[in-house]
C-alpha cells in the first residue's frame, strides 16, 4: 500500500501538474501556429517573463495575497498575465508583423522568434540576475498531508498549495478556451483563420483581431504557466530551456493548429516524463519475499536518470515525426 | 560584370579592426583571437551552405559543434592506461554486447509480422522488447561507470593523429544529421529547427553527465595539437602555426564550395530553393539534396568544433552554451549575408572580434553605469552586476538577428552572380 | 445606368500583365458569364474586380463609385461577396458556423438570414452541425455560396461554381444561382461549361487572351455561329 501512495505522489500529482504547464504552454504555441504559422520559439521566455512580472507584483505587494487566503505570486496572476499579453502583443508589432507583411517565408518568422527570445533572456538577466528566487516572499507554502483510510498505508498522500493550484487553473483555462472557440465570435473567427486564412480575409473577417486575440491568449496562458511552474518550483531566469522543448513535442503530438491536441500532448509528455524518471524498483518491493534468491532486484530502475528528463520529449518528438506527423489530432502539417 | 569594391572595403575595414587588436593586446592575444575566428569561419561556412542554399534553419548549431570537439577528444587524446590494463574494457564490451543483443532482439521483434503476428501485437511485442532492453542495457552500464568513474577517471582517447580526430569530429557530426534530417526533411521546415534544438540539448546533457566518457564537468585537458605546441615553439610561433593551418582549411573549405555551388549540383540547389515546387515537378529529389547540404553542413560545423576545441586545450562541456552560441554562428552569417560564402567568412571574422571586445567593453559600460549611479542617485548596484553585464549580450545578438531580418535581409555581403528569386508576390495587405 | 462597370482594366500577379484591357458591364439584377479558353484570364478578372491583386490600369465601378483596388474587407462592407473557386469552406467549422463566419462584418442580429439561406439550400438545414469538411461537393458549394450570401450582397461573384462537379450537381447549382439572383443579387461568373452558363445570362463576355473577344446577351452569343465554332465546341 505505502508502495501505491508513493505512486500517487511521485507520478499522479507530478505528472498532472507537469502536464497542466505544459499544456498551457503548447496551447499558446499551438494557436501561434495555427493562426501565425511559425513556430514560436520565444514561448519559453515568454513564460519566463510573465513569471517575473508576477514576481515584481509579489515583490511590491507581499502581503496581497493573505485577504484572499492564497499565494500573493497567484493573486497577482491576472494582472501578470494581462501584462505579458499586452507584452506579447507589442513584441508582434515590432517584430513579427513587419515580417510577415513583407511576405517573409515562416522560417523567417521562426529566426526572429529566437532573436527575440535572446532578448528576453538579456533583459531578464541584466535586470535580475541569474540566481533562483523563491516566489513565496512573506509567506510560506502550504502543504498538504492526506492520510488514507487504510490500515495498511502509513504514508500520506502529499500535495502542495501551489500544485493544487495548478490543477485547477489548468482545468478552467481548458474549459474557458473551450468555450471561447466554440461560442464566442472572436473564438470562431480564429478557427476559421486556422482553417482558411485567404477565405477568413475574403469574409471580411478582421484578421489583425485575430492576431491580436491569439497573442493575448497565448501570452496569458504562457504568464500563468510560468507563474505556476515558479510557485511549484522555483523562479529561473533559464526556466525556458528546459521547457522550449516538451512544450514543442506536446504541440507537435497533439497535431499542430489543435488547441484539444496541444491539451492532450501537453499531459502525454508530462507523465511519459514521469514515468521514466520514476524509479520502479520501488513498486518492486512488495514482491522481494517471493522473489529472494531467484533474481536479484536492483534498488535503482529507471528508463532515464533524471540528467536526461530532456530526452524524454525529445523521443517522443522524433516518434511522432517519424510515425504520425499530423499528431494525434490531425494537425497541419504544411 | 559583378564588381568587388564592396568586399575590397569590408575586407579592408576588417584587416584594420585586426590590426588595432594586435596592437592594443599584442601578438599573442591578436593570434589567439585570429585562429578562434577562423575555426568559427569553418562552423559558419557549414551553417550558410544551410540555412543559405538550402533554407534549412539549424537551431542546433552547438550541438553539432560539441559532436566535432568530443569525437577529437575520443580519437587524440593519450589512452588512459589506468582504464585499460583493468578488466573494465572487457566489461564495457559486453555491455555493447547486450546492448547489440537488445537491438537485433527489437529489431527482430517488429518484423513479427512476417511470420503471422497481427500488426498491433507486433508493436506492442516491439515496444516492450525495448523497453525491457533498455532497462537492461543501461542497468548494466551503470556499475561499469560507476567503477570506471571510481578508479579510472573517464576512458581517456585513442591517441590517434589529431588531424584524424578531426575528421572524425566532422563525420561523427554529419552522421548525426543524417539521423535527424531522414526524420525532418520532409516535413515543415519549422520541425527541423525544433528537432535540432532537441539534439543540441541532449548532446550536451550526455556530454555533461557521461562521466565515465568525457570526464564531464572535471574536463579534459591539455589536449594534443596538430601542430607544435607551445611549449615546444612558445606562444606567438606555436599559434602562428595553428593560424597557417586553420587559414588554409577555411580557404580550402571556402574554394571548394564555390566551385560545387558554380556546378551543376549547386544550379540544382538553387532551383530547389527558389522555386521547391517547380523543382519537384521537373523529378529534382528535393529531400535527397537537401539531406545533402544539410550533412555536409554539419560536417564542417563538426570539424570546426573539432578545431575550436583543440586549440583551446581544454575539453570542458558546460563551456557549450547551446542556445546562445548557436546565434552567435547565425549573426555571423545572417550580418554577412545568408548563402554568400564569403560573407559568412568576413561575419565570422568580424562577428567573433567584436564579440570577445564586447565583453571589456559591456565591463566597462557597467562600471560608468554603476559609478554614475552611485554618485547621482546614491544607488547600489547589485554585487553580480559584472556577470549580469556580461550575460546580457545576449540581448545583442537577438537584437542583431531581428534588426538584420527587418532592415537588412540580404546581409553586408550578398550573395553574388546568381538570379535573385523575386520576393513573394507582395501579399494583399489586410 | 450600369451597377457594375468594368473599364479596360490590365492587372496580373506581379509579373507581366494577364489582363491586358478587358472591360464588362452589367446592370442591377442580371447574371453575367464570363467565358473562355484556359488561360483567357477569366479568373483574374474575377480576382481583380474583388481587389485580390492590382490593377495597374483602368477602373471598376461600382454604383458608380470607383472600387479600383479597394481591400476585400471593405469591398465587403460595399455589398460585394465572392466564392473562390476551391478552397471556400471552412473545413472544421460546422455549416451553421460557417455561414455565421460569412457575416462576420455583421453587427445586426442576422438570424432571419440563416433561415432564408437554409431555404434556399434546403440540405444544409439537416447538416447544420456537421464540419463543413465532411460533406459532398454540391453541398459544400452550397455552404460557400450561403456564406457568401450571408451579408445580403447586391453582388455576388461566382468563380467557377461547378468546377469538379458531377452534371447532376452541376445543373443544381445553375438553377441555385438563378433563385438567388431572383431573389435581388445581380451575379457575376465565370464558368467552364459556358453552354449551359451563357443560356441562364443575362449578359456574356467571352476572354481570349487577357481581352474581349465577343459581348452581348447570352441568347445572342449561343446563336452566333462563330462564338459557337470557337469557344462552345460547335
Amino acid at each position: 500500500m505505502n508502495e501505491i501512495v508513493f505512486f500517487i505522489n511521485k507520478v499522479l500529482v507530478a505528472g498532472l501538474v507537469t502536464g497542466s504547464i505544459y499544456a498551457m504552454g503548447a496551447v499558446g504555441v499551438t494557436l501561434v501556429f495555427a493562426i501565425l504559422r511559425f513556430a514560436h520559439f520565444a514561448h519559453g521566455d515568454l513564460m519566463t517573463l510573465g513569471a517575473f512580472i508576477a514576481f515584481a507584483l509579489t515583490a511590491a505587494f507581499p502581503h496581497a495575497g493573505a485577504i484572499f487566503g492564497l499565494p500573493t505570486a497567484f493573486v497577482m496572476l491576472p494582472a501578470a498575465m494581462a501584462l505579458t499579453a499586452l507584452l506579447a502583443i507589442w513584441i508582434d508589432g515590432r517584430f513579427y508583423r513587419p515580417l510577415r507583411e513583407r511576405g517573409a517565408k515562416p522560417v523567417v518568422l521562426v529566426m526572429a522568434s529566437v532573436g527575440v527570445t535572446l532578448m528576453i533572456q538579456g533583459l531578464l538577466r541584466l535586470f535580475a540576475g541569474t540566481g533562483t528566487r523563491s516566489m513565496f516572499i512573506a509567506e510560506r507554502k502550504d502543504i498538504f498531508r492526506i492520510e488514507l483510510p487504510f490500515e495498511l498505508a502509513r504514508r500520506k498522500i502529499v500535495i502542495t498549495e501551489p500544485q493544487i493550484l495548478v490543477i485547477l487553473f489548468a482545468v478552467v483555462a481548458a474549459i474557458s478556451l473551450h468555450w471561447f472557440l466554440t461560442r464566442t465570435r472572436t473564438g470562431k473567427a480564429m478557427r476559421a483563420m486556422s482553417d482558411n486564412p485567404d477565405l477568413a480575409r475574403l469574409s471580411g473577417i478582421d484578421t489583425q483581431q485575430v492576431v491580436r486575440t491569439t497573442w493575448i491568449i497565448a501570452g496569458s496562458l504562457a504568464a500563468a504557466a510560468g507563474t505556476l511552474l515558479s510557485l511549484d518550483v522555483a523562479l529561473k531566469p533559464d526556466m525556458s530551456f528546459n521547457i522550449l522543448l516538451p512544450i514543442f513535442a506536446a504541440a507537435i503530438v497533439g497535431g499542430v493548429g489543435q488547441p484539444y491536441g496541444a491539451i492532450a500532448g501537453g499531459f502525454l509528455v508530462g507523465f511519459a516524463e514521469v514515468l521514466s524518471v520514476f524509479n520502479w524498483a520501488i513498486l518492486l518491493r512488495p514482491f522481494r519475499p517471493l522473489l529472494d534468491g531467484v533474481v536479484e532486484l536492483p534498488t535503482h530502475l529507471a528508463f532515464v536518470p533524471t540528467e536526461y528528463k530532456l530526452t524524454v520529449p525529445f523521443v517522443i518528438l522524433v516518434a511522432v515525426l517519424v510515425w504520425r506527423p499530423t499528431g494525434i489530432f490531425r494537425g497541419k502539417v504544411i | 560584370m559583378t564588381t568587388y569594391r564592396r568586399e575590397i572595403i569590408l575586407f579592408a575595414l576588417l584587416a584594420i579592426l585586426y590590426g588595432a587588436v594586435f596592437t592594443l593586446f599584442g601578438a599573442a592575444y591578436g593570434l589567439r583571437m585570429s585562429v578562434e575566428a577562423l575555426c568559427y569561419a569553418l562552423v559558419a561556412l557549414g551553417l550558410t551552405i544551410q540555412w543559405g542554399y538550402a533554407g534549412l534553419f539549424n537551431a542546433g548549431v552547438m550541438g553539432f559543434v560539441a559532436i566535432g570537439a568530443f569525437m577529437t577528444v575520443l580519437v587524440s587524446f593519450p589512452p588512459n592506461m589506468a582504464f585499460w590494463n583493468s578488466d573494465m574494457p572487457a566489461r564495457l564490451g559486453t555491455v555493447a554486447l547486450y546492448a547489440i543483443a537488445g537491438a537485433a532482439l527489437t529489431w527482430g521483434a517488429t518484423r513479427l509480422n512476417r511470420l503471422g503476428v497481427p500488426s498491433r501485437l507486433r508493436t506492442l511485442i516491439a515496444v516492450m522488447t525495448g523497453a525491457a532492453a533498455w532497462l537492461v542495457v543501461s542497468a548494466a552500464l551503470d556499475p561499469v561507470a560507476r567503477d570506471i568513474e571510481r578508479q579510472a577517471g573517464f576512458i581517456g582517447g585513442f591517441g590517434l593523429p589529431v588531424l584524424l580526430g578531426w575528421v572524425a569530429g566532422g563525420a561523427a557530426a554529419g552522421a548525426v544529421a543524417w539521423f535527424v534530417g531522414r526524420i525532418c526533411l520532409g516535413l515543415r521546415s519549422d520541425y527541423l529547427a525544433i528537432a535540432t534544438l532537441g539534439i543540441a540539448e541532449i548532446v550536451k546533457a550526455l556530454l555533461k553527465n557521461a562521466d565515465w566518457l568525457t570526464k564531464g564537468t572535471l574536463t579534459v585537458s591539455p589536449l594534443p595539437w596538430p601542430v607544435p605546441t607551445p611549449e615546444q615553439v612558445g606562444f606567438i610561433w606555436g599559434r602562428a602555426l595553428y593560424l597557417a593551418l586553420m587559414a588554409t582549411l577555411v580557404v580550402v573549405a571556402w574554394a571548394l564550395l564555390e566551385r560545387a555551388w558554380r556546378a551543376p549540383w549547386g544550379r540544382m540547389m538553387r532551383a530547389i530553393r527558389d522555386n521547391e515546387t517547380a523543382a519537384a515537378a521537373m523529378g529534382k529529389n528535393v529531400n535527397r539534396r537537401r539531406l545533402e547540404i544539410f550533412v555536409l553542413g554539419s560536417v564542417l560545423m563538426g570539424a570546426g568544433g573539432a578545431a575550436l576545441i583543440t586549440f583551446t586545450r581544454i575539453f570542458d562541456p558546460a563551456g557549450f552554451l547551446p542556445l546562445n552560441h548557436t546565434f552567435l554562428i547565425w549573426v555571423m552569417i545572417i550580418l554577412g549575408g545568408a548563402g554568400s560564402n564569403l560573407g559568412a567568412v568576413f561575419g565570422a571574422l568580424f562577428v567573433y572580434v567584436v564579440w570577445v571586445m564586447s565583453e571589456p567593453a559591456a565591463l566597462l559600460l557597467f562600471d560608468a553605469v554603476r559609478e554614475a549611479g552611485q554618485a547621482w542617485f546614491g544607488w547600489q548596484a547589485p554585487a553580480d552586476l559584472d556577470s549580469r553585464a556580461l550575460q546580457a549580450r545576449v540581448f545583442v545578438i537577438g537584437l542583431t538577428i531581428t534588426l538584420v531580418l527587418r532592415y537588412a535581409p540580404a546581409g553586408l555581403i550578398p550573395e553574388k552572380a546568381t538570379m535573385q528569386a523575386p520576393r513573394p508576390s507582395a501579399r494583399e495587405k489586410n | 445606368m450600369s451597377f457594375l462597370e468594368v473599364c479596360d482594366i490590365h492587372a496580373g500577379y506581379g509579373g507581366a500583365d494577364i489582363l491586358k484591357g478587358v472591360s464588362l458591364s452589367l446592370r442591377e439584377g442580371e447574371i453575367g458569364v464570363i467565358a473562355g479558353p484556359n488561360g483567357a484570364g477569366k479568373s483574374t478578372t474575377l480576382k481583380a474586380v474583388f481587389g485580390l491583386l492590382h490593377v495597374s490600369k483602368g477602373a471598376i465601378l461600382l454604383d458608380g463609385n470607383d472600387i479600383t483596388n479597394r481591400r476585400p474587407q471593405e469591398l465587403v462592407r460595399a455589398g460585394m461577396s465572392f466564392v473562390p473557386q476551391e478552397k471556400n469552406v471552412f473545413p472544421s467549422l460546422t455549416v451553421l458556423e460557417n455561414l455565421e463566419m460569412g457575416a462576420f462584418v455583421r453587427r445586426d442580429d442576422y438570424g432571419h438570414m440563416i433561415e432564408r439561406i437554409f431555404d434556399f439550400f434546403p440540405p444544409l438545414r439537416e447538416k447544420a452541425h456537421q464540419p463543413a469538411g465532411e460533406l459532398s461537393g454540391g453541398q459544400r458549394q452550397m455552404v460557400a455560396m450561403g456564406r457568401a450570401l450571408m451579408t445580403e450582397p447586391r453582388l455576388l461573384l461566382l468563380d467557377e461554381p461547378t468546377a469538379g462537379l458531377s452534371p447532376k450537381y452541376m445543373s443544381e447549382i445553375f438553377e441555385h444561382v438563378v433563385a438567388v439572383n431572383r431573389s435581388g443579387v445581380t451575379v457575376l461568373m465565370v464558368e467552364q461549361n459556358a453552354r449551359q452558363a451563357l443560356a441562364i445570362a443575362h449578359r456574356g463576355f467571352i476572354l481570349a487572351s487577357g481581352r474581349n473577344r465577343h459581348t452581348g446577351t447570352g441568347a445572342e452569343l449561343l446563336a452566333d455561329p462563330e462564338v459557337a465554332r470557337s469557344f462552345l465546341g460547335g
